[in-house]
């Protein structure tokens, strides 16, 4: 698999992705901001955690317009696979790519902490290798994480099963304790509606391997991998 | 607009924070009446933040040198030598006016300015950690200091994208009016590839590099070097105002610059801005510099140039490039849309020549303004010896299971989780150890290295006795180091006094600089970096003495470490070092007896050494994951600290005879260390000190649910997680 990590002035969690991305196995390239086109072959496009423009503006709104998210947009309606990360899942709600919004965390406070996440489907090339309804174990660091959308959006992405992962505590109890930044329903992630674009505030990436914390995230990025190795 | 023929008159130069007998110094030197740019441009390197003219004395006593030690004070940071081609750059400093004036600007400033401190010399920030102390939790101003500089710290170190993996954070009336905050920053550079400050070669190109100027931080560095008064907050326009987006902007051009060859020599826009870099630069090199403040990148119009030479705007740089390789320099930086002038040039006349606009603003001897700042070797007192005070005068609790369940809950003892949520520890994927233990560990690259990092200092120690305090901030530090595995390496201190011209206060620094000489020179632990912060003083009243200590250490396999949790039942509790059950000084005494009374507790730094060596070894050797220190709150709050972290309990069976049991539980002895071991290797461990004359003693075994002390008093480990976990929450949400 071939992936290619957007770098935007700002993007800090683009070494940290890359790492996961190798580690689970597959070909990464950084592509700059300014550029017009994707790597010949990117199978996956990946937008990192950081704070793209300083996030002055509201998050990810500028690099939602940048250059090449034209490429990626093209990429995603030929069925390309798109993965943004905190400030890329923000990025990807900016550019349209995925619905609703992400607001001020509800303690309007930024929160780094180790966040345990259910997995709401696995029949997608993102969760295959994990087991639905698992409670994974990995961490937030944001400010703004809050996932917000109106009442038809919501919908929808309920009754289209869209929802890729909810807050949740140790036993894969979805309460209001573990949805600390208040997202609606606590959201942590959702999918495009052909499932081919995600989205999600939590990092997989910092938790690969035991030494810091864990390896749960891992299954994300040998889903992944493991699906291209198949497809091709 | 200030026109550079305005007169000076006595109220300038005083406005200026210069004394007269330093202002005629300033007229000797030059043989004429200065102009108001050259007033401006001594009163920033004369002031104490900039000259040390308080301190150089004593500061040359410090131990500075090691084999592992690249480069000691003087740079922008210290450097040493952690093995295989790599470096370890770090560098802590304060940013305590400018953070009680204003809290969240202050703070990111703060931290701001020593992450640049540190990737100018050429290394990649790889961690940060923070000391900061605030007044009494009663006072008003308090949680807003608290709420605003929290929020800052994490505002520049989130974006900016570097894990914050410690730091420390107290209350104490002292600080009222005077707030401390002081920023760490570790980088990692290549032992090859470091740069540093002094320019080379006559006519090479001085280019400013970063955001433009602005009006921000004028004077800003002679606010630090002045006590507070009611009209301080009036000095808010001279708080700077941090871009964090700009700086990891500044960071990747400069790194990306230095890759390719084209940089000299570089030097970051601190204190006192374009004034203290051009200056060090040339200085240091043997060099004039001529500067033309056209080229300026400006973000205000008509800016003149005193206040361009006074500006403190952030996220700027200076460098001396390769003659030729401008373009390519300039290519870079508008890459990462950041400002590029070449302003200026070195020279071989030894003067510091300012234009703007045709005409020559200042025309200064270089040399002179770093080397014949004035020194002053201020009168300073002795504090007088407090008495010892014995364990069987203090009162006994009525409970210490009480007593202990009140320390951990309160404001300086109780967990700081909803400060250090606030900050990214986890960015980079590095992180070994979070917050909330010994030292915060990082594994360096793909490993198998890993660096240990901690800030300590106990102020209440050094008001009572300012040599032992300065020591035991030292020993503090190595020891915290030392818990996690790490081998202590090198310190960076960051010594917050008050007002220097009061002899108590001198005579308070210049004892705790002893003890942290002694200290280092017994522990091998040189100081390679600091920053003194002078004048915390609000009307009169003057701060704790507060030499914060920030220490590194190096674990040659990361994987190899121990940390503070107990990790199972049925492990054996063994105590490291000798207890005599010293209370005076102690948070028991203080915060349960309400008496801040007596002589702080001696630190033996032989002993210090042996107990730490051979704890070190035995988490070197895999015989122990489970360590922690003993320090504020004693071998109670070191137990009831690895229960909370592990979710265990543990019962202490065994207490020395003759000691009262809250002597035994929360007396501060320096040197010691709790340690869970596999109980079938307990006895060889015991065995093992012995032969070597560390002090070790069985307590007891871990398991259950709760702390059982001796005597048998229980306190469930839940009980001790809800009021340690719920301080700080509470009084923030204006509960507590």
């Amino acid at each position: 698999m071939k992936s290619a990590v957007l770098v935007f002035p700002g993007s800090n969690r683009e070494g940290d992705m890359v790492r996961a991305l190798t580690q689970a196995g597959s070909k990464v390239e950084k592509v700059w901001h300014a550029d017009h086109e994707l790597p010949k072959g990117t199978d996956l496009v990946v937008l990192p955690g950081g704070f793209s423009y300083g996030d002055y503006l509201r998050c990810g709104a500028i690099a939602g317009r940048a250059h090449i998210m034209d490429a990626v947009r093209a990429h995603a309606a030929r069925g390309g696979l798109v993965l943004g990360v905190c400030n890329g899942f923000q990025i990807l709600c900016e550019s349209g790519l995925l619905p609703g919004i992400l607001m001020r965390n509800a303690n309007l406070k930024f929160i780094c902490h180790r966040q345990f996440l259910r997995v709401e489907r696995n029949d997608t090339v993102f969760a295959k290798r994990y087991a639905k309804g698992q409670a994974i174990d990995v961490c937030v660091a944001h400010g703004e994480g809050n996932y917000t959308a109106d009442t038809e959006t919501l919908k929808r992405l309920e009754g289209e099963s869209l929802v890729a992962f909810r807050y949740c505590d140790a036993d894969g109890q979805v309460t209001p304790d573990a949805n600390r930044n208040g997202s609606m329903n606590s959201i942590a992630g959702i999918y495009s509606e052909k499932l081919n674009v995600m989205g999600m505030m939590p990092h997989p990436e910092n938790l690969i391997e035991d030494l810091v914390g864990g390896t749960d995230g891992r299954g994300l990025f040998e889903s992944l991998v493991s699906s291209f190795a198949k497809a091709a | 607009m200030i026109r550079n023929d305005v007169a000076i008159t006595p109220e300038l130069v005083k406005e200026h924070g210069l004394k007269p007998d330093e202002y005629e110094r300033f007229v000797a030197l030059i043989g004429r009446t200065p102009t108001i740019t050259e007033l401006g441009i001594v009163s920033a390197m004369w002031n104490e933040h900039c000259s040390y003219k308080s301190s150089r004395l004593h500061l040359r006593g410090l131990p500075t040198k090691a084999p592992w030690v690249i480069q000691g004070p003087g740079e922008n940071a210290g450097v040493i030598d952690i093995g295989d081609g790599l470096a370890c750059v770090f560098k802590m400093e304060s940013h305590n006016h400018p953070s009680f004036i204003e809290p969240y600007q202050g703070a990111t400033t703060g931290v701001g300015g020593i992450l640049r401190d540190v990737f100018t010399m050429g290394a990649r920030p790889i961690a940060a950690l923070n000391f900061l102390r605030f007044g009494e939790p009663d006072h008003p101003k308090t949680p807003h200091l608290v709420s605003g500089v929290v929020a800052g710290i994490g505002g520049y170190g989130n974006s900016f994208g570097v894990p914050t993996v410690g730091g420390s954070v107290g209350f104490h009336p002292r600080y009222n009016g005077n707030i401390l905050v002081n920023a760490m920053a570790v980088g990692l550079a290549r032992t090859n590839e470091i740069f540093y400050a002094a320019a080379t070669g006559v006519g090479n190109p001085i280019v400013y590099l970063g955001s433009k100027t602005g009006r921000d931080g004028i004077h800003g560095a002679t606010m630090a070097s002045a006590e507070f008064d009611e009209s301080s907050e009036e000095k808010r326009p001279t708080v700077q105002v941090g871009d964090p987006f700009a700086e990891k902007l500044l960071l990747e051009a400069c790194l990306e610059l230095m890759k390719s060859g084209a940089v000299i020599a570089i030097q970051d826009m601190g204190a006192a801005g374009l004034t203290c870099s051009a200056v060090e630069m040339g200085a240091k090199g043997d060099l004039g510099v001529e500067l033309d403040l056209d080229k300026v990148p400006c973000r205000e119009e008509g800016m003149t140039a005193y206040e361009m030479m006074l500006s403190e705007s952030q996220e700027r740089m200076l460098m001396v490039l390769k003659p030729g390789m401008e373009k390519e320099a300039e290519a870079i930086f508008i890459k990462w849309g950041l400002d590029f002038a070449i302003i200026g040039r070195t020279t071989d006349t030894l003067r510091f020549v300012v234009k703007h606009q045709g005409e020559v603003m200042a025309d200064l001897p270089i040399k002179e303004l770093g080397d014949e700042a004035p020194l002053y070797d201020r009168p300073h007192i002795a504090n007088t010896h407090l008495p010892v005070i014995p364990a069987t005068s203090v009162k006994a609790p009525v409970s210490e299971a009480d007593a202990l369940l009140k320390l951990v809950g309160s404001p300086d003892q109780c967990s700081k989780r909803w400060v250090w949520e606030q900050y990214d520890h986890l960015i980079l994927g590095n992180t070994v150890q979070m917050p909330g233990g010994d030292a915060g560990v990082v594994r360096v690259e793909d490993g198998p290295k890993g660096l240990a990092m901690t800030t300590d200092v106990t102020p209440r120690y050094c008001e009572a006795d300012p040599v032992e305090g300065g020591k035991q901030a030292v020993a503090e530090a190595w020891r915290n180091i030392t818990a996690v595995g790490g081998l202590p390496l090198a310190i960076t201190d960051n010594l917050n006094f008050g007002n220097p011209e009061r002899p108590e206060v001198m005579g308070q620094f210049v004892g705790c600089l002893r003890g942290i000489s002694d200290a280092c020179r017994a522990l091998d632990f040189p100081v390679v970096s600091g920053n003194v912060s002078l004048y915390n003083e609000t009307n009169g009243q003057g701060i704790l003495p507060t030499p914060a200590i920030g220490g590194v250490g190096l674990l040659d396999d990361v994987t190899v470490n121990a940390s503070v949790a107990f990790k199972r039942e049925g492990d054996a509790v063994i105590l490291i070092g000798e207890t005599q059950g010293w209370l005076g000084q102690s948070i028991y005494l203080r915060d349960i007896c309400g008496r801040e009374e007596g002589a702080p507790p001696p630190v033996d730094l032989t002993a210090e050494r042996r107990n730490g060596d051979f704890v070190r070894q035995l988490i070197r050797s895999r015989q122990v994951k489970t360590v922690h220190d003993c320090s504020d709150g004693g071998l109670a709050l070191a137990l009831a600290e690895m229960a909370m972290a592990g979710g265990i309990g543990a019962v202490i069976a065994t207490a020395p005879e003759g000691l009262p049991l809250h002597a035994f539980l929360f007396g501060e002895d320096q040197g010691r260390y709790v340690l869970a071991v596999n109980p079938d290797e307990a006895a060889d461990i015991l065995y093992e000190a012995a032969s070597i004359g560390v002090p070790a003693m069985a307590l007891g075994v871990t398991g259950g649910d709760s702390l059982i002390l001796p005597g048998g008093q229980a306190i469930s480990v839940k009980k001790l997680k809800a009021a340690h976990e719920s301080w700080l929450p509470d009084y923030m949400a204006g509960k507590a």
